[in-house]
């Protein structure tokens, strides 16, 4: 199918005197999957139904291959939507409600039939056809959904945060089948989502929002990896978040970093600094290794700090602590992935003075001031 | 065990149901089946004169005045009540909107038909204004037809459609208007093709708490009617109280009856049969 890229320029949404976008900006390449990613609230679903054409922006374009959409109603425009709630219509079977956008265009029986045919098997809901949808799962719905959205060959196709309705395991499922049907068809799919993991495991880019303005645009392991701002550390997974100042560049790549908090270590310079800028670093708790005793051998470049167990949670494959490295400051938190539980030689528990070092390069600088 | 209370409950409505309505309406049935008594009442021989009379042409115009009346006013209203309806449940002033509607039933009926009367009579309002704005020469009669019974009936009855499709839109997911742009529909054919197929039920009660009512009336044809636009109530009334043959009035209810109840039996079955 035809694939179109989709640029949005300087966007901005006012309701009243409340910003819901603020002049967003991004271009969404010819037959990728893009995440909008962001908390409740952040805009989302405002900056989805610009791209759609059900709301029009107070200010800013949407271009579509280069030409403006904007003037455009929803029934001209080259996008379909798969709604937050999927909007079924509930007094058409199946069959009908993914023939619609056919019989709108006055399309022969023969054809309509053919098509639909199509495009319930692309679904696997071929055996369905005659029932209602409220005789339907929600899976099944969001299957329907996806069919009914796709017969027009959309050239983007905008999802709502499509799974959100479903349990955590049908989820998983959904999504790896929106990611081969995505495949299958090869159109843009623009994928809006509350949902950290959602985005990070099937994007090609994401697009972080957050009160209406983007707050980065990366591939998955950047916005993980190196987050632009604190916002987004916080938002994507868990992380320590560590505020201190720049005192000494040992050499090109690292430098001594002074922390209020938790003492002195040595970062990687992923960006450029100055000696004497506050900076503030992210360490992933599944960077941290933990040990009860500091290691005899422990390979350069890692910075070891020592503490105290104050919580731990077990959840299985992991355990989670909490380790207390300095009296009333928040202690850090380190992942122990359970290869072999019963075999550890020593379980950590509650009180246990432990070890905890990372490699300098798993530290990322988010903020710098001068 | 827990004691099945059911029983209990609806024995009241039960009790009422019975004695005001099912009893009455036997009572009409049978009075249609017997002798006419000298000064109104009834003799108790068994006769079908009253149905025979029935079949006289005079009363079989005044069913199918009755028909046209019913059917034009119904549909007329649930054309406007629409439009009216779907404002309503759309705007952020439904309240204030709703109040409108009802403030008028605070008047006596009779009042406003009567008021109907001064607006429209050879002497009112209209014929006032058209007079001195000089576009008529000379009073016109807008009372006393069919059309006057219509358009007093559908003042009348018009809210009576708007409730109940004011709640079943109030209720619509509008988002499925959205979903049917989407797929590119224009705004009217999505509303045609998935509201109007998700508000049927209140369609259907908006159309049986109309045509019901409209079909009975007699009090409009009887204010604002000629005698040539009689409708079958004012028969009713008159069989009943001047010319005093009871069986005739009781074979003109029962027809009325059994035509509002084949009506709406026909209709509920060719709107429900679509569900399927
Ligand atoms: N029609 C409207 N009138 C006024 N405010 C609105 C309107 N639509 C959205 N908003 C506001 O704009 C903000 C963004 O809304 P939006 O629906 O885009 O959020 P979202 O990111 O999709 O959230 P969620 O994840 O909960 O769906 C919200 O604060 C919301 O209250
Ligand atoms: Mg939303």
């Amino acid at each position: 199918m035809k694939s179109s890229q989709v640029t949005i320029e300087n966007v901005s949404k006012n309701f009243g005197d409340f910003f819901a976008l603020k002049n967003t900006s991004l271009t969404i390449s010819k037959g990728g999957f893009y995440s909008l990613l962001g908390p409740s609230g952040c805009g989302k679903t405002t900056l989805l139904r610009i791209i759609g054409g059900f709301e029009m922006p107070t200010e800013g374009a949407v271009y579509f291959d280069g030409v403006n959409v904007l003037p455009l109603p929803p029934n001209k425009r080259h996008v379909n939507t798969i709604f937050q709630n999927y909007a079924l219509f509930p007094h058409l079977t199946v069959f009908e409600n993914v023939a619609f956008a056919l019989r709108l265009k006055k399309i022969g029986e023969k054809e309509i039939k053919i098509s639909v045919q199509e495009n319930l098997e692309l679904v696997r809901m071929e055996t369905e056809s005659k029932k209602y949808p409220r005789q339907l799962s929600g899976g099944q719905k969001q299957r329907i959904a996806i069919a009914r959205a796709l017969i027009n060959q959309p050239q983007v196709l905008l999802l709502d945060e499509p799974l959100s309705a479903l349990d955590a395991k049908l989820r998983q499922h959904m999504l790896l089948e929106l990611d081969a049907i995505h495949d299958k068809v090869g159109i843009t799919f623009i994928y809006v989502t509350h949902d950290q993991a959602e985005a990070l495991s099937v994007s090609d880019q994401v697009c972080v929002l957050n009160k209406g303005e983007i707050q980065q645009i990366g591939t998955p392991s950047e916005i993980y990896e190196s987050p632009a701002n604190e916002f987004v550390a916080r938002f994507i997974g868990e992380t320590n978040y560590i505020r201190g100042k720049i005192t000494a560049i040992t050499d090109a790549e690292h430098a001594v970093f002074e922390s209020p908090d938790y003492g002195n270590f040595t970062i990687y310079l992923d960006k450029p600094v100055q000696e004497g800028s506050e900076v503030a670093v992210t360490v992933r708790p599944e960077k941290i290794r933990i040990a009860p005793e500091k290691p005899e051998k422990l390979p350069p470049d890692v910075n070891v700090l020592s503490g105290v167990v104050e919580d731990m949670i077990y959840t299985g494959f992991q355990t989670k602590y909490f380790v207390r490295v300095s009296q009333n400051k928040e202690p850090l938190v380190v992942f122990r992935q359970h290869v072999q539980y019963f075999m550890d030689e020593k379980p950590i528990t509650w009180k246990d003075k432990v070890s905890i070092w990372w490699n300098t390069k798993d530290s990322f600088m988010v903020e710098v001031n001068r | 065990m827990r004691r099945n209370y059911g029983p209990i409950y609806v024995a009241p409505i039960t009790f009422w149901l019975c004695a005001f309505l099912s009893v009455p309406l036997l009572i009409t049935l049978s009075y249609s089946f017997m002798e006419k008594g000298l000064y109104g009442g009834v003799e108790l021989h068994f006769s079908l004169a009253a149905y025979k009379s029935l079949l006289n042409t005079a009363v079989l115009k005044v069913l199918l005045n009755t028909i046209i009346i019913a059917v034009a006013s119904t549909t007329i209203i649930v054309i406007l009540a629409l439009p009216t309806a779907y404002y309503i449940a759309r705007s952020s002033k439904k309240n204030i909107l709703l109040m409108l509607i009802i403030i008028p039933f605070w008047t006596n009926f009779l009042i406003r038909i009567y008021a109907w009367i001064a607006i429209l009579g050879s002497n009112g309002l209209l014929n006032s204004f058209l007079l001195s704005t000089g576009l008529i020469d000379s009073h016109i009669q807008f009372l006393y037809n069919r059309y006057a019974i219509i358009l007093v009936i559908i003042y009348t009855t018009i809210p009576f459609a708007i409730f109940p499709l004011y709640s079943t839109i109030e209720k619509f997911d509008f988002s499925l208007i959205e979903a049917a742009m989407d797929l590119g529909a224009s705004k009217k054919r999505a509303l045609w093709e998935v509201m109007i197929p998700n508000i049927r039920t209140g369609i259907i009660t908006a159309v049986l708490f109309t045509f019901i009512p409209i079909f009975g009336n007699f009090a409009v044809p009887q204010l604002v009617g000629g005698t040539s636009s009689w409708m079958l109530g004012n028969l009713i009334v008159r069989e009943l109280n001047i010319t005093r043959n009871w069986p005739l009035a009781s074979s003109i209810s029962v027809v009325l009856t059994s035509v509002t109840m084949i009506g709406v039996l026909f209709f509920m079955r060719s709107q429900s049969k679509k569900e399927l």
